[in-house]
């Protein structure tokens, strides 16, 4: 077992409306990242995967608050700093964050070196300019950019090349662990690959330790990472690594997720796409009990009202269901045969 | 395609696969010869769709895959007669098609219908679910049909894909959820009964997981009203999942043609293996080297 890069413990997290509700959309999420390894997050929209990037950055601002957890980067925890002590001494060197559409964010009337220079001279003042440009051109070589990039405007470069510039920028500090939010889900095919590619360089150039990488694209998620964790309505509702939840799923909710993806290749016509009937629920007041029990197909008249634990099942193996493997599996057997 | 290029009829494109062996029985309900469009002029030309041949077959599940700028949705808004044709001909059932005037326009448009990308921007925000309903009814020669029968169409055509006409009734489209709106805009085609459906990537603005729901009810509807669907869209996969005939498109031309499975599974044209190549997949090795 390599070196744990980012240990989360119960952390929980909520939204403040207007009208004063509490909306928890991170509720007691623990998970580990090992050094070297990617863990991937599914889910449907308005699961809380990307407030759960959010909060794993231990930097809040309204509407979003802390309200319990820790967060531990290498060793060190987070928890508890200020605001402006994380931004200054975390983000960027310890943890590092690409939100979606990120390329959209960049200000068109500066060029690409300020912002690398604004990325590291919030963390060092004393820093040269310079040094700063050396610095860049010799991590935009290593990532495989033109250093030309770094002379010119956001609306010179394509979609795809912004996307790349916005991840070279994040991690010129070389953060520990890398968040990358829905990084290519606004690119085509190609571009996406290029992205990609990129990203899993970075891991074997040293510029990040580890990474979590969200997307809602399975086949992508798959492809990408080693573990997956599969959320639902600000819980984890499964975490397997990705061979296991593509290919073997325990949780209903992972099992209707996989079967909606689709693929190029052959035997993919030989299926029957399934859909989850319904929405996620209303997190204002999430119903009691299993909170998956109004979309669930194996629902059982306890599921609304215990509380459901994540059970372990195995090493690297957790779901939250109170149905057991054998139950469940049995389940998906049964369906399976009268589909066929 | 270089910017100052004159307009010329082009030579067949190399090595188009054989013709769809689909349905080739079948009667031709959509064809067209030599369709081209151009924009501009002088030095900002641009061929968008290059004297492209076609043959859409009734009751056929067409999928036109390419690239963002390959000419898929300028291809897609001349079969609609939302724009202008440049050259060539467009047939609809045997006929030159003849959209001259706004009345024959409007009888047209009683065949063909569309879905598109951006369920939001679908909607005129001023009028109610119900106008956009009776609106339809209103198309199909419904206008004097007494309130009750109206409002038992629109409650048939809202159970099909699954709303509740009782709780749309009064509501504004913006009131409803991505999907909600892409479904009411399936309920409006199964009011209207085109013979023809273009559907310009009814599912890339949704999460992936509700596209199968959408998917569902495009491909009820078709064998409910016997309609020939046209998809437009990037995602090879979910062109190979829904249709019968593929056409792989490339700058304004169509480089590849033929059954579902031959174009996908056994690729001749360098572009479309490029194309696979680059999505990822679960069960072949996702090959990141060729970038």
């Amino acid at each position: 077992m390599g070196k744990v890069m980012l240990e989360v413990n119960d952390l929980t997290t909520k939204y403040i409306t207007r009208y004063n509700e509490d909306v928890y959309a991170v509720d007691h999420v623990s998970l580990q990242v090992e050094e070297g390894k990617t863990l991937g997050i599914a889910g449907e929209s308005g699961c809380g995967k990307s407030t759960l990037a959010l909060s794993l950055m231990g930097y809040y601002f309204p509407p979003l608050y802390y309200t319990g957890g820790e967060i531990i980067i290498d060793g060190r925890s987070i928890s508890g700093m200020k605001p402006d002590d994380v931004r200054r001494t975390i983000l960027g060197t310890e943890i590092a964050y690409i939100p979606q559409a990120a390329m959209n964010a960049l200000n068109p009337t500066r060029r690409v070196i300020n912002f690398i220079e604004d990325v590291i001279l919030a963390h060092d003042p004393t820093e040269n300019k310079k040094f700063i440009y050396e610095l860049a051109r010799a991590s935009f070589e290593t990532l495989g950019l033109p250093p030309e990039v770094l002379q010119k405007y956001p609306v010179e470069l394509s979609g795809g090349m912004k996307q790349r510039t916005v991840i070279a920028v994040s991690v010129i500090l070389r953060p520990k662990v890398l968040i990358a939010d829905e990084p290519s889900s606004a690119l085509d095919v190609t571009s996406q690959k290029m992205v990609i590619k990129m990203l899993k360089n970075l891991m074997e150039t040293g510029f990040i330790k580890s990474m979590i990488f969200i997307t809602h694209e399975l086949p992508l998620l798959y492809n990408v990472t080693d573990d997956i964790m599969v959320m639902y309505a600000g819980q984890i509702v499964e975490r397997a690594s990705a061979r296991e939840a593509v290919f073997d799923p325990l949780h209903p909710y992972s099992k209707g997720l996989m079967g909606s993806i689709i693929v190029p290749e052959s035997g993919l016509r030989d299926v029957k796409l399934t859909a989850i009937p319904g929405a996620p629920p209303n997190l204002k007041n999430p119903p009691a009990g299993c909170r998956f029990a109004e979309r669930c197909k194996y629902v059982r008249a306890e599921c609304r009202y215990t509380n459901v634990a994540l059970y372990d099942a195995g090493p690297g193996r957790a779901y939250r269901c109170i149905l057991s493997e054998k139950v469940l599996r049995d389940c998906y057997e049964h369906e399976r045969a009268i589909a066929a | 395609m270089s910017m100052n290029e004159p307009l010329r009829p082009s030579a067949p494109p190399p090595q188009v696969g054989p013709p769809p062996q689909v349905g080739r029985e079948k009667q031709t309900c959509l064809s067209g010869t030599g369709v081209t469009k151009l924009f501009g002029f002088g030095r900002t030309k641009t061929l968008a769709v290059d004297h492209v041949d076609f043959n859409f077959h009734e009751g056929e599940v067409i999928s036109i895959v390419g690239e963002s700028g390959s000419g898929k949705t300028t291809l897609a808004k001349m079969l609609l007669g939302l724009i202008s044709v440049t050259e060539g001909d467009i047939y609809f059932q045997g006929q030159k098609r003849d959209i001259s005037s706004s009345r024959k326009k409007q009888e047209y448009w009683k065949n063909i219908q569309a879905i598109f990308q951006d369920p939001f921007s679908s909607y005129n925000i001023f009028s109610k679910i119900d106008d956009v309903l009776l609106d339809c009814i209103r198309m199909r020669g419904g206008q004097r049909l007494p309130k009750e029968e109206k409002v038992k169409l629109m409650t048939e055509a809202c159970s099909f894909v699954n709303l509740k006409f009782a709780e749309l009734t009064n509501k504004y489209p913006f009131e409803l959820s991505g999907g909600q709106m892409q479904r009411l805009m399936i309920a409006r085609i199964f009011l209207l009964k085109p013979k023809i459906l273009i559907a310009d990537e009814p599912t890339s603005m949704i999460d992936a997981c509700s596209r199968a729901t959408i998917l569902d009810y495009l491909m009820k509807l078709r064998d409910e009203v016997g309609m020939t669907l046209i998809f437009i869209t990037h995602d090879i996969g979910l062109a190979y999942y829904v249709s019968d005939t593929v056409f792989i498109m490339e700058k304004g031309k169509f480089v590849e043609s033929g059954s579902a499975d031959a174009v996908i599974l056994t690729p001749q044209q360098p572009y479309t293996k490029r194309l696979l190549n680059d999505v990822p997949k679960i069960y072949e090795e996702w090959d990141l080297s060729t970038v």
